[in-house]
């Protein structure tokens, strides 16, 4: 049989309510800043919800050029700008150090360009079809953000997009990483990008009562996962993007192997088209085949980056998922949702909490969940409460994001060790 | 007549602002395409700009002649006053 092709992690990228490298997202994180503020435009309206994460920091000119900062959807400017940072902390020259047919990018959206979907509607009706822009299809198709990547690196193997809500992003990694093992790339770039603090998402999510009301004078402690009081959660935006290579391939041109992608799991509920199976099994049986394709057992997970969304039902059922998963081990081992100072970055959450289980491995250390003031009986597990945690000894980081439409996604990241 | 250099100015504001381009670069005989870098969705883009501020209609087998910057002032010069002539007429 032929011996199976490993997948590292050689190069991230993110733009985030908590900053837009990854040096100020950590520090960010670590200290346990709230990127959540209010949303003027929001409050004026008097939206249910009038907070949102909104990108900061973000460099838009380094990345960029002034006639693609018009032409493009924000969800692309983002995902533009975390793959650049992928590439250039993995120094990977298309063209040079790989042929431009051996490296891809599956980098997508849970939505696509929804605010040039709005705009462009209001244009239809109130000047006509004349006036709808031409570019209104390739500013919002989901599939752009893979589509510019390519363009701006000349990267010519597998590139599409894939759509699974707010699992979007992790399934994206998962996959790009199976296609990689499988040989038809030896490098991608992987993640999700999403524009969601938007009228017409804040106004969508709002009628589901999926949003927190209850926070729009005190937005900092507003997304509060595994809370007893949680209530919905915020609407965040962003990217995170990793650049995935074959292990023998970034070897030879001495990358630093940041960590491996040991295990991928993906599932459905099956079940209802927004609420999660109510058991938590659907989630579990990713995390399993996860853990199946990595060869480890329960117990070798030291930290889980939750989905924790910070709604009644998400957090409930993700506790149970992970019991369920995990067993005894899900009491031991440390969790965490950064949601809790990111908001929810919809289809660009896997890709941005890819990078902080990364981090976690290489730092020895994992963020804490903030806003944990009022312990809720039924998440009775270890959510590192308002305080980042050292975890000198973690080896593996668990990565679960589940979304709409019952899809869910997991991934083990390991630390590196040959 | 129409204000020809107000028609210029304005026409060259649009271009510079949808094509991100230097001002410089927008001569008379720069053209869209080959000099200003636009593709075909940018060149309908430019016209949508145009017959939004100028309040014209431009007709699609006309833009498909308007290749360079002098062309689009010319034409937009005198949809101008074909118009103006029409609605003297009204009075």
């Amino acid at each position: 049989m032929k011996e199976e092709r490993r997948i590292v992690v050689t190069g991230m990228g993110v733009v985030s309510p908590v900053g837009s490298t990854v040096e100020s997202a950590w520090d960010n994180l670590l200290a346990g800043r709230s990127g959540i503020r209010r949303i003027g435009k929001f409050a004026e309206r008097e939206y249910r919800c009038q907070i949102g994460g909104e990108v900061s920091g973000l460099d838009m000119d380094k990345y960029v050029s002034p006639k693609d900062q018009q032409r493009l959807d924000p969800f692309c400017h983002y995902a533009l700008a975390a793959a650049q940072q992928a590439m250039d902390s993995a120094g990977l020259q298309p063209g040079t150090d790989i042929p431009p047919e051996r490296i891809g990018a599956l980098v997508s959206s849970g939505i696509g360009g929804l605010q040039t979907c709005t705009l462009q509607s209001q244009r239809l009706e109130n000047l006509g079809q004349r006036m709808v822009s031409p570019l209104t299809v390739p500013q919002i198709i989901a599939n752009m953000a893979a589509g510019h990547i390519a363009i701006r690196f000349h990267l010519q193997g597998p590139n599409f997009g894939l759509v699974s809500a707010c699992a979007t992003g992790l399934h994206a990694i998962g996959e790009a990483a199976w296609i990689i093992r499988r040989g038809d790339a030896d490098a991608m770039l992987a993640g999700g990008a999403e524009n969601s603090v938007i009228a017409l998402a804040q106004a969508a999510f709002g009628a589901m009562r999926a949003l927190t009301g209850s926070h729009n004078d005190d937005p900092e402690h507003a997304s509060r996962p595994f809370d007893a009081t949680r209530d919905g959660f915020v609407p965040g935006s962003g990217a995170g993007v990793l650049l995935l290579e074959e292990l023998t391939h970034a070897r030879r041109r001495g990358a630093t192997i940041l960590a491996e992608v040991s295990g991928y799991g993906a599932t459905c509920d099956a079940h209802h088209i927004t609420a999660p199976i109510e058991d938590g099994s659907g989630a579990a049986r990713a995390i399993q085949v996860a853990l199946n394709h990595a060869g480890l057992s329960p117990e070798a997970i030291g930290y889980v980056n939750a989905h924790g969304t910070s709604t009644p039902l998400n957090d409930l059922v993700e506790t149970r998922a992970l019991k369920l998963a995990l067993g005894e081990h899900a009491y031991h081992t440390a969790i965490s949702s950064t949601k809790s100072m990111t908001g929810h970055m919809l289809g660009a959450a896997g890709g941005f909490e890819s990078v902080v289980c990364i981090l976690a491995l290489r730092n020895g250390v994992a963020p804490g969940t903030m806003n944990l003031a009022t312990p809720d009986p039924n998440c009775d597990l270890d959510y590192l409460p308002n305080a980042a945690r050292e975890l000198p000894d973690l080896r593996h980081a668990l990565k679960l994001n589940m979304g709409f439409g019952g899809h869910n996604a997991a991934v083990v990241f390991s630390r590196f060790e040959d | 007549m129409a204000d020809i250099q107000n028609i210029t100015e304005t026409v060259k504001a649009i271009i510079v602002k949808q094509l991100a381009v230097n001002a410089d670069q927008v001569t008379p005989e720069a053209r869209f395409i080959e000099d200003l870098n636009a593709d075909s969705l940018d060149t309908v883009e430019l016209v949508m700009e145009f017959e939004e501020t100028f309040d014209l209609r431009i007709s699609d087998d006309v833009v498909e002649n308007m290749l360079t910057v002098g062309a689009a002032i010319d034409y937009i010069a005198k949809k101008l006053d074909e118009k103006a002539a029409a609605e003297n007429k009204e009075a």
